[in-house]
């Protein structure tokens, strides 16, 4: 296991030497990208969910995926930390280059990955333990020291240690909706990963809740690399540097920075799914 | 009945109960079989007061403690039901150290583990359906089994204390597989996804996310399984285990008798007292062991049902 952690960590930051193809969205600015998927297609049985995917994840920024329920957002962020592995149906062809490793490479291993690729679902979902042990956890699954000053950390990075402070050892279950997102928030930068997944992580919350992930969101992008699903488009606009489009069928439409795709679209049907006219 | 037996029999059974029923009653929900313990317990109290009414000699002369702490005796007054409490507490315990590790790990292959797409997945399904239709087989061929195999084919003797509880460990096996595996599938998917995307392995998973949450389910089905095994009958005729033994058991291999077949020699008694009296008490005895064990699975289930609220 320690072999492909290692490996994963010493190969460079070669994203965006790949060659650039303009519509696929390669990256304008000089920003280096942290993960790039290359020709990136899942099967589920029959269903082809994703097709062709090619994108450059620029680092320390964010990055909205946005598109119409079904378009196949979900599948296509559960293929960076390899989450789609555990669907026995699903199947995966193409490249994910993480710091340049192919993540579907034979000897990377899926385990080291994900502790370096956090994940916040759409639904909060923390362990029935107490608010100390869910912000614990990643810490002691990979065996590192754990500590106050580590939790307490964690917890003020994810906007929560405030409303918890003197009270860690309640459950988590008793907090509300939006805090309980913000704890397993904090639970996934814990352990310090390079980037963090998003799906729709406000889908569930109130508007006050929402608007405390997003400004969370804005500051996390400071230390971490942020992947966000969304289908509110306003939340897309107004927290992310670089937007990608996928329209039905699991094709990316375009992916381009986010001023660009929500004022000058190239594409029509883009267009007309952020105007509103579909979806 | 003697003012101590009262008292065992109020706070081990009513006490918890009607804490239970009063939550329930005020939680709204109906739970009708909730009632089925009261109807046991009231059936007694109503039974023991018409024997009371009538003059009738009811089990209170003979539940007590010269009972409990003697064995059986050609005079009834002096007989008890001693060697046949420790022979049913030595068999339930040989039993749990090997059936449940045994249960409670197929529960996990079959939930977390087994394939279930392919080939592998069709073989897995069977054996599911074949694990649901040996909960239904009757315990007496259970007692054959245990008969054949486990007393002849293993040698392992008998009437001893170790074939009885293989026996009825692979009688309650399917219960408590079945029971253990409904507690593993209740704990939701998205823990065990949260858990997986922080990069923990299978293992980790496991132990730290869904047994622990099953835990409380697991222990509930075991015990109900517990108080199945404590009052089987015909798998111990079967494996040939005595029905009257004068001393309890000290190693494995010794013979053992257990509550319900002390029981049954009773009933068969020439001695009217025996009939009425002794096998009353030891009826009762066998009753207050289930009950309290069941009382103590439906207080698991209650307080983890309120955690998770
Ligand atoms: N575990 C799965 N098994 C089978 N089909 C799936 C699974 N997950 C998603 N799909 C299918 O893949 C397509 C894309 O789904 P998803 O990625 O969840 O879309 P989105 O997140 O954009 O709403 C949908 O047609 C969906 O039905
Ligand atoms: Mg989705």
């Amino acid at each position: 296991m320690s072999n492909t952690d290692n490996s994963l960590i010493e190969f460079g930051v070669t994203g965006s030497e790949t060659e650039q193809t303009p519509e696929t969205g390669t990256l304008t600015e000089d920003t280096q990208s942290i993960i790039s998927t290359r020709g990136l297609d899942v099967w589920y049985g029959d269903d082809h969910a994703l097709q062709d995917v090619d994108m450059d994840i620029p680092k320390n920024r964010v990055t909205a995926i946005i598109g119409p329920s079904g378009c196949g957002k979900s599948t296509f962020l559960r293929c960076l930390n390899r989450m789609n592995d555990m669907v026995e149906t699903a199947r995966i062809e193409g490249e994910v280059r993480f710091n340049g490793t192919n993540v579907y490479d034979d000897d990377v291993d899926a385990i080291a990955l994900r502790r370096q690729i956090g994940m916040v679902f759409q639904h909060p979902n923390p362990f029935p333990k107490s608010i100390y042990d869910n912000v614990a956890y990643g810490l002691r699954v990979q065996d590192k020291p754990v500590n106050d000053e580590i939790i307490e950390t964690a917890l003020r990075r994810a906007a929560l240690w405030d409303e918890v402070e003197g009270q860690l050892d309640k459950s988590a279950r008793d907090l509300s909706g939006g805090q309980q997102q913000r704890l397993c928030i904090a639970r996934a930068i814990a352990v310090d990963p390079d980037v963090v997944l998003m799906d729709e992580p406000a889908s569930a919350l109130d508007p006050v809740a929402t608007s405390k992930i997003e400004d969370l969101i804005e500051e996390l992008a400071e230390e971490y690399t942020v992947v966000i699903v969304t289908h509110n488009m306003q939340q897309a606009a107004r927290i992310s540097d670089k937007t990608a489009v996928f329209l039905t069928g699991g094709k990316l439409a375009e992916f381009d920075d986010t001023q660009k795709i929500f004022e000058n679209p190239e594409s029509q049907r883009v267009e007309d799914y952020i105007t509103g006219k579909f979806g | 009945m003697t003012p101590g037996l009262v008292l065992v029999f109020v706070l081990c059974l009513l006490f918890p109960l009607g804490v239970l029923a009063w939550r329930r009653f005020q939680s709204g929900e109906s739970n009708l079989g909730l009632a089925a313990p009261f109807l046991i317990i009231g059936g007694t109290a109503i039974g023991v007061l018409v024997a009371n009414a009538t003059g009738f000699a009811g089990p209170e002369p003979w539940l007590d403690w010269q009972f409990v702490t003697s064995a059986h005796s050609r005079h009834p007054e002096e007989a008890g039901l001693y060697p046949a409490i420790i022979g049913s507490f030595f068999i339930m315990m040989v039993m749990a150290v090997f059936a449940f590790p045994v249960s409670i790990g197929a529960a996990i292959y079959l939930e977390e583990y087994a394939p279930s797409t392919g080939w592998r997945g069709r073989v897995v399904q069977l054996i599911q359906v074949n694990i649901a239709n040996l909960a239904g087989v009757p315990s007496v061929v259970y007692g054959l089994l245990g008969l054949a195999i486990i007393a002849r084919a293993l040698r392992l003797g008998t009437g001893a204390v170790t074939t009885a509880a293989f026996t009825l460990g692979l009688l309650i096996m399917p219960i408590t597989i079945i029971s253990a595996q409904e507690a593993i599938r209740a704990v939701p998917d998205e823990h065990r996804q949260a858990s997986y995307a922080m990069g923990a392995s299978d293992w980790h998973t496991l132990r730290r996310v869904v047994l622990p949450e099953a835990l409380p389910g697991i222990l509930t089905g075991t015990i109900l399984s517990l108080g199945r095994a404590i009052g089987e009958t015909a798998p111990l005729i079967m494996i040939g285990a005595a029905t009257t033994v004068y001393s309890p058991p000290t190693t494995l291999n010794d013979s053992v008798s257990a509550m319900p077949m002390q029981i049954f020699a009773w009933a068969g008694e020439f001695i009217a007292d025996f009939r009425t009296g002794v096998l009353s008490a030891g009826v009762l005895t066998l009753l207050l062991a289930m009950l309290s064990m069941n009382a103590v699975a439906i207080l698991i289930r209650n307080r983890y049902e309120q955690e998770q609220t």
